[in-house]
């Protein structure tokens, strides 16, 4: 196989396992080899070079690797990247559209949702789903639902006001549009 | 034409959103582990999984046998390369891999250099070595005991575990004052050890190009041309062909200010094989191996006169070290600016005596989001303040105003001797008695103490030096404390700026660009802030200490006024008047008698290149280093309620009203920002994050499930207000602001705990206050103490 890193190509090892993996990142298939043991995060930064998604803890506390899986946000150091396969993944490198940035995005930036920026990755992540899940959101709710994710910058309060700005932004758009709640 | 609106164009004032976010809410940002380069290798540490043994035996062989192991590093090869230990930046030594034994859990023994981290891993796991375990001190009074184990007998004439023995002020006065006491309080505590945590580990990736010569350094480093000095010092590297590029960085909080072994490993590792090097540390590594904060015993004494005035203070500080003094602090005094306690009162008399000592714990305490030591001062300060006041049956809040610097009596010596400029202390405490309603919260008290409920409230007011520093009193290996900006008007008046700071989450790129601004009236928008790569900013010292907007962001000011200076001279030459006849407003340049005739700072721009006066040296663009008069001395008061269960030994936080006066404020979103940062931080230490030590020196807060800190749902909401005194001696008035909150909001947590439990007869529970510590207070009527080593119930 190829090394778990395409910089330094190493020659195939017989005694070093290999899996191919499918998955769907951002709505484009892509297909890898990769060692059985291979995490998810590791495959999403190093193999598919999609370098948003962050690993800060290893144990899966901190949520700076969280990703969606089919739309659930789960923390992508603590999976296998063979767990992955046949799974839809979307990345914070996703969450924009063509031309615009999703309302999580807006908020963070307008309700100075981060500083660092080192875990607003798997932030944005987490309330996408929360949002997607829920439309309108309680303070709580939104503290609730983020408290798998750590920051050690902000003290929350403007995160959970960016998530709510979100909301509030994605149900004008989807009222605008006659779409229900 | 008239002049600009500030905020219009950005400038001093304006919230402006963060131009940094763009990258940041897309996943663009560039941290070091997001840097690839070709042909790159890994490196993983071997860590001592004890702490204290001397090392009988390393057998890297059956590392050396995995495939894809390119190199393993020990001590013994370290050694022979005279690298095996480096010095600090507190004039010790540190065992960059160890040769002789381990002195903590968590040390560096090997390191494997590989083509991934993974096989990197496993060749760690596959290192033998034998260590024969020594007795092992994990608290002062262990260390100082008659018969403890010397930790560090590789010094020579190091007989003991002291580090220092320090002190500053007035011994014997302080006796007088002593002496006319009418009542003296005490308090004893501990500042536990904590860890700053960033989200971001350390690392670092090196790149020694041979046919170059040319050293180039990616790592997460808060000051990237001291790191530059040290590595040309220590490693004997010619300065200008040393780069450290300081990417975008995780969080500093102080935990990037020291140099690390693991940075010294890969630098050595990349010239050996001549290929890059990445060191990407893991969460383990990072929070039992770098830099700590606190961890500072504190006994205090204050002389009381009946009518409410402190007479004089008496502190005894004990710290703990770790095994190598390795405190990455600037200042001159051994204990850091442990003496700034007691700044905003008017005390005559005030001695501190200060003795460090070495232990088998983690080196290298950092200011962890403070100026050394100002956190431990202020709680320390604050809870003295607090156990008078209660002595003396005295009111908490008249007790402060009591006591505090007038308005009026600025410049105001301290008692320990520094000198504080400016500030409205009354009026900060008022804002925060009204804002949390304090004329009401006894009725209150006794309403909910009737339906069996506790509840209690806590005041922390205090003013803390901020900005080393001036050069006289602050250096770093002999370096004076200054800071630089570099600014580049182009001819269109678009510019860039430099400086020898480094943002790690603080808005730089942002705020810099406001100040500008202010100075000289371009749009914020079209001023591109750069920093951290030694190659192309000017010389500074980094980002710590609350020292960006004191230090840099003066020289950003004076950088512009520079630039105006000669677009002044632009100006005349173009509006065909002399100098003394033009005047400026934001943005540009009229001339006195006629104002509808300017020039705008823009036409000036393109003049500089295109029609600058006969003799005029072309171009728009100068540096300033700044080195500050004065620290800049930021004043808070916070206030917090709670709601301690007397059943379980849990308290809520009910209100919590923060009021800051750190000058004129160039973005108030972000200043507003940094306050519910640091109070977060407070809140953490005050209620769970400590890193502590089992009996055999085991750390007990090696990984985010034992070492806790808030989330979302923990961490309470904020009511922020301001008062505004501005700086006397900053060019733009304005102060620092990162770490107030950090520093002053402690103490508001625990005195509303301590408030609390009064009628159960304690007076202090070390923090945090967990549960169980709250509640056996409550049951036992005595104090809690938490120190380690660490109890079975924590």
């Amino acid at each position: 196989m190829t090394s778990l890193f395409e910089e330094v190509p190493r020659a195939e090892d017989d005694a070093v396992p290999v899996r191919t993996v499918s998955v769907t990142v951002n709505g484009e298939r892509r297909t890898v080899k990769v060692e059985p043991r291979l995490l998810l995060a590791h495959m999403i930064r190093h193999g598919l070079k999609l370098t948003g998604t962050h690993t800060g803890c290893d144990t899966s506390n901190c949520g700076a690797c969280t990703v969606l899986l089919d739309g659930r946000p789960v923390k992508s150091c603590t999976m296998l990247a063979v767990q992955a396969d046949g799974h839809e993944v979307t990345t914070v490198e996703g969450l924009a559209g063509q031309s615009e940035l999703h309302p999580v995005q807006e908020g963070f930036k307008d309700e100075h949702g981060l500083q660092c920026g080192f875990c607003t990755p798997g932030m944005m992540l987490t309330a996408k789903a929360l949002l997607d899940e829920n439309p309108d959101p309680t303070e709580d709710e939104v503290r609730w639902a983020l408290s798998g994710n750590l920051c050690r910058c902000t003290g929350y309060q403007n995160i959970v006001k960016s998530v709510l700005w979100a909301a509030r932004k994605q149900r004008a758009a989807a009222g605008e549009t006659g779409a229900g709640e | 034409m008239t002049a600009l609106d500030e905020i219009k164009i950005g400038g001093l004032g304006a919230s402006r959103r963060r131009v940094e976010d763009n990258r940041f809410i897309r996943g663009k940002g560039n941290y070091v582990d997001d840097i690839v380069l070709p042909g790159m290798l890994h490196m993983e540490i071997l860590r001592s999984p004890v702490a204290h043994a001397r090392i009988v035996s390393v057998d890297t062989s059956k590392a050396w046998a995995i495939p894809g192991v390119r190199l393993v590093l020990t001590g013994e090869m370290m050694a022979k390369r005279n690298l095996a230990w480096m010095p600090t930046l507190s004039y010790d030594t540190q065992a960059v891999l160890a040769t002789d034994k381990v002195r903590f859990q968590g040390q560096e023994v090997a390191c494997v250099i590989a083509d991934d981290p993974y096989i990197a891993k496993d060749a760690c796991e596959a290192i033998v070595v034998e260590y024969e375990t020594l007795p092992v001190v994990v608290n002062p009074e262990q260390a100082l005991a008659a018969d403890a184990p010397l930790i560090r007998d590789d010094k020579e004439n190091q007989h003991d575990n002291v580090v220092f023995d320090w002190e500053v002020g007035d011994a014997a006065g302080t006796d007088r004052a002593f002496a006319q006491a009418d009542l003296v309080s005490k308090i004893d505590l501990h500042y536990p050890r904590s860890h700053p945590s960033p989200i971001e580990c350390c690392g670092s990736i090196a790149d020694f190009d041979r046919s170059t010569s040319k050293l180039t350094v990616y790592m997460t480093t808060q000051a990237p041309h001291i790191i530059r000095a040290a590595v040309s010092l220590v490693a004997e590297l010619p300065e200008h062909m040393i780069r450290i590029v300081s990417p975008d960085i995780g969080g500093g909080f102080g935990n990037k200010v020291p140099v690390y072994p693991g940075y010294v490993m890969s630098i050595l590792a990349s010239i050996l094989l001549e290929r890059p090097v990445k060191w990407i540390e893991d969460k383990t590594g990072n929070l039992i191996s770098t830099g700590f904060g606190r961890d500072v015993y504190l006994r205090g004494e204050m002389a009381l006169r009946k009518d409410g005035r402190i007479l004089g203070v008496r502190m005894h500080t004990v710290s703990d070290h770790g095994a190598f003094f390795a405190d990455a602090q600037p200042s001159k005094f051994k204990i850091g600016l442990m003496h700034s306690a007691f700044a905003a009162y008017d005390i005559p008399a005030a001695h501190l005596l200060a003795r460090g000592v070495y232990t088998n714990k983690a080196p290298g305490g950092v200011a962890y989001r403070c100026s050394f030591r100002v956190t431990e001062a202020m709680f320390f300060q604050e809870r003295m303040v607090q156990a008078a006041a209660d002595d003396l049956g005295m009111d908490q809040a008249e007790f402060r105003r009591v006591n505090f610097v007038r308005d009026d009596d600025f410049p105001h010596r301290t008692a320990f001797g520094f000198l504080t400029d400016s500030g409205q202390y009354g009026k900060c405490l008022d804002v925060g008695l009204e804002a949390i309603g304090y004329a009401d919260f006894q009725e209150r008290k006794k309403e909910a103490a009737a339906r069996g409920r506790l509840l209690g409230i806590g005041i922390s007011t205090m003013t803390e030096p901020l900005g080393a520093g001036n050069s006289r009193e602050y250096d770093i290996l002999g370096i004076k404390m200054f800071d630089s900006a570099e600014l580049r008007v182009h001819m269109t008046g678009k510019a860039l700026l430099r400086t020898g700071a480094k943002t790690q989450g603080q808005g730089h790129e942002t705020t810099w660009a406001q100040i500008v601004a202010h100075e000289l009236g371009l749009p914020a928008e079209d001023v591109v802030v750069e920093e951290g790569d030694t190659d192309t900013a000017p010389f500074g010292m980094g980002t710590y200490a609350s020292r960006s907007t004191p230090v840099a962001g003066a020289a950003v000011a004076m950088v512009a006024r520079k630039i105006r200076a000669k677009a002044r001279k632009l100006a005349a030459h173009l509006l065909e008047v002399s100098e003394e006849d033009v005047e400026w407003e934001l943005g540009r340049f009229y001339v006195r008698s006629a104002p509808n005739r300017g020039v705008t700072i823009q036409e000036c721009a393109a003049a500089a290149y295109s029609n600058m006066p006969d003799g005029m040296e072309p171009g728009l663009e100068n540096v300033a280093y700044y080195d500050p008069p004065n620290l800049t001395w930021p004043f808070a008061c916070y206030i917090a309620t709670v709601e301690v269960d007397p059943q379980t030994g849990v308290w809520d936080v009910l209100n919590f009203v923060a009021v800051d006066d750190c000058g004129v404020r160039i973005n108030p979103m972000i200043v507003e920002g940094q306050i519910m940062g640091g109070l977060t931080e407070a809140y953490a230490m005050a209620s769970m994050q400590f890193i502590t030590y089992d009996a055999e020196g085991n750390c007990v807060g090696s990984n985010y499930m034992d070492y806790l800190l808030p989330t979302a749902w923990e961490t309470p909401g904020f009511e922020l207000h301001e008062v505004v005194t501005p700086c006397p001696h900053h060019p733009i008035g304005a102060k620092g602001i990162g770490e107030c909150a950090t520093v002053g909001g402690p103490a508001a947590f625990v005195n509303a705990v301590m408030d609390a439990l009064k009628g159960f007869g304690v007076r202090n529970i070390d923090m945090p206050m967990l549960p169980d510590r709250v509640h056996e207070a409550i049951t036992t009527g005595r104090d809690v103490s938490g120190h380690p080593p660490v109890r079975q119930d924590d």
